[in-house]
């Protein structure tokens, strides 16, 4: 199989420092060296792939930008970026376990934790010697979180938590989870630990997407919760919906790496399958195909970029990524499906990492905001009247 | 302790190469340069040397400006100091090894890395000779080293298995795959590497020894030959490859 080199067809390097493309670089090459050798077989099995986790710590991919008092890279939001642009060019999977780890943990935990609670657990997350989740969808309330069941109560010296979270990622590999759970009808957020008595963690199997990652239920049964594990800066749903955000902007990048991979491999296929004498590539039907894939990935790829420097400058409002979360999903998954048309049946073969990303794709497009939320968003925001409350 | 790596830019072995107009070089456009595949070895050993015994590591490259993207990532994988001996000019082994003893001398090492050769001209001397003109020993090949105080053990590859050598510092290491496995260049050392100065100087200046005449493409290979389709083609397939591509 020919290596991967990306697409720039806008010369989009040019708006990176040196710094960033050899960020980019180091990540594409651990991609290529630990990811792509391993990820079939791991897709296949229904398994993550658990030594990337003191790799990817060695590397520095986990709160990519958080400061280096904590044991991260304290980088900005366009390396953080291209970190999950180029890990999700391997696998959703893979970049997810980062996004959660880094954006719904390590984010949380800085943002709203005690100084304690950043010692204790930063550093560690930071190495991948200590993983974590997020705690938030609820069986019944997935786009409408504010309904939320689960509910802390005050007692001596903590809390008491009764509830449960449903579709977690790396849930049963935490050892640590971000709940949010309502106390006095406000929305908080807090950490628990795994052996804390009352909690499980249970996986959700039999899943035909994201196989190559865990997903989890999480259970609560009057769990005590040490008054110092409450974050003590949560307050109310906009706190886990600030982190959300994180999530979201590292999905609008990652999302562009699948783009990459599945238009790299139909292209190569395309050049060198030959039906009637000569290479499918030389067809104008297959040619329109990759004419739509360069310019809908090229303009993912400045809408990620110009995210970043908003981002960056903080003035990035929600409803701006979730203008790049919607377009760059669901073009994602348009771009997969052609490129898969373009391989035909080779497409549906693991031999080939297209039919893999098409399946992953259908998850990232409704997690983390489904499709329709952020469009409703996006509505809201524009029109300046909400239409889901 | 002192422990220098010498290090080559080379074109990526996944590129397609081709010859330049006056068939005396390649023509670089559009290919991607890499560091050297076997050199990473040397700068992985060099690292884990300073990280068990302590030391200062330099990393030293011959060539132009773009060989400073060489030198940058091995101060991304945590080398101390970088140093380009500059000249644009086509060199050949004898002249490059002269220009990095010079340096390699006035730097001060107790240890010297190279990869055992350069994926580009294959040459597979460049370490050889510096260790020769330096004056110091040479272990090449090498899969396993062990430095204890000044004793260095290497084990390193021969024709069918291995053979053992002991010799003392300063010496010339050359490595091979198998050694280690060298580190990516992490988040952290890339931002620590922007910090870290490359020093440029003039590289010593050396009449070449040998004249390259001309670079060439190898031949087009002709194409295959379909005996048959099932069994019946056997007896021509196997009477072909022993009396014509004579392999049988």
């Amino acid at each position: 199989m020919n290596k991967f080199v990306g697409l720039d067809y806008y010369d989009i390097k040019s708006l990176l420092t040196e710094e960033e493309i050899m960020i980019r670089d180091s990540v594409r090459e651990f991609v290529d060296n630990e990811v792509i050798p391993v990820i079939e077989k791991h897709y296949r099995e229904g398994t993550f792939p658990m030594d990337l986790v003191t790799k990817m710590g060695e590397l520095g991919l986990f709160g990519v930008t958080l400061p280096a008092e904590y044991g991260c890279a304290g980088l900005n939001s366009i390396c953080y970026g291209l970190v999950t642009q180029e890990l999700e060019r391997g696998d959703s999977g893979v970049r997810s376990f980062v996004s959660v780890q880094s954006s719904l943990v390590m984010y949380p935990i800085f943002t709203f934790g005690s100084e304690d609670q950043r010692r204790k657990w930063l550093p560690k997350l930071a190495a991948g010697e200590k993983i974590g989740c997020f705690g938030l969808t609820e069986p019944d309330f997935g786009s409408n979180p504010s309904g939320m069941i689960t509910k802390a109560e005050k007692v001596d010296g903590g809390f008491i938590l009764n509830g449960a979270k449903m579709w977690i990622t790396n849930g049963t590999l935490a050892d640590v989870a971000v709940v949010w759970a309502k106390l006095d009808g406000v929305v908080r957020g807090f950490l628990v630990e795994k052996g804390f008595k009352g909690f499980a963690a249970p996986e959700m199997k039999n899943k035909h997407s994201l196989r190559a990652s865990v997903t989890s239920e999480l259970t609560f049964q009057d769990v005590f919760v040490p008054e110092e594990n409450l974050l003590p800066g949560s307050k109310g749903l906009k706190s886990p919906l600030m982190c959300l955000n994180q999530a979201r902007y590292g999905i609008a990048w990652g999302v562009t790496g699948s783009m990459m991979a599945c238009y790299d491999t139909a292209l190569n296929y395309a050049k060198s399958r030959i039906q009637f004498g000569k290479p499918i590539a030389s067809f104008q039907l297959t040619q329109a195909k990759f004419a739509y894939m360069v310019t809908e990935i090229t303009k993912a790829q400045l809408l990620n970029q110009q995210l970043g420097k908003l981002k960056d400058a903080g003035n990035v409002k929600p409803s701006q990524i979730s203008l790049a979360k919607r377009n760059n999903c669901e073009i994602a998954l348009n771009i997969a499906r052609i490129s898969r048309e373009i391989l035909g049946a080779n497409g549906i073969l693991d031999e080939y990492p297209i039919m893999r990303h098409s399946a992953n794709l259908e998850s990232v497009k409704t997690y983390e905001g489904t499709h329709e939320m952020h469009t409703l968003i996006l509505g809201a925001d524009v029109t300046g009247i909400e239409a889901f409350n | 302790m002192k422990i220098v790596v010498c290090v080559s830019h080379v074109p990526d072995t996944a590129t397609r190469i081709n010859v330049s107009g006056d068939g005396k070089n390649i023509d670089s456009t559009g290919v991607t340069y890499i560091v050297n595949p076997y050199d990473e070895f040397a700068i992985e050993e060099a690292l884990k040397h300073k990280e068990k015994s302590g030391g200062e590591t330099y990393v030293v490259s011959l060539g132009g400006d773009a060989n400073k993207e060489t030198i940058k990532k091995a101060l991304a994988m945590g080398i101390d100091n970088g140093i380009l001996l500059k000249d644009d000019s086509y060199r050949d082994s004898l002249s490059v090894a002269k220009a990095l003893a010079a340096e390699i001398k006035s730097i001060g090492a107790d240890l010297v890395f190279f990869g055992k050769q350069s994926v580009d001209y294959d040459s597979s001397a460049v370490g050889q000779l510096t260790a020769e003109l330096l004056g110091m020993p040479l272990i090449s090949v090498v899969v396993d080293l062990s430095v204890e105080g000044s004793k260095v053990t290497a084990e390193r590859e021969i024709e069918g298995g291995k053979e053992v050598i002991e010799t003392t510092l300063p010496c010339v290491i050359t490595t091979q795959k198998g050694l280690n496995e060298p580190r990516y260049a992490s988040l952290k050392g890339i931002m620590a590497a922007k910090k870290k100065i490359i020093e440029e100087k003039p590289a010593l200046a050396v009449a070449n020894y040998v004249e390259l005449l001309q670079m060439k493409r190898p031949p087009a290979k002709e194409a295959g030959k379909i005996v048959g389709t099932d069994v019946s083609a056997v007896p021509e397939l196997v009477r072909l490859l022993r009396e014509e591509a004579k392999v049988i």
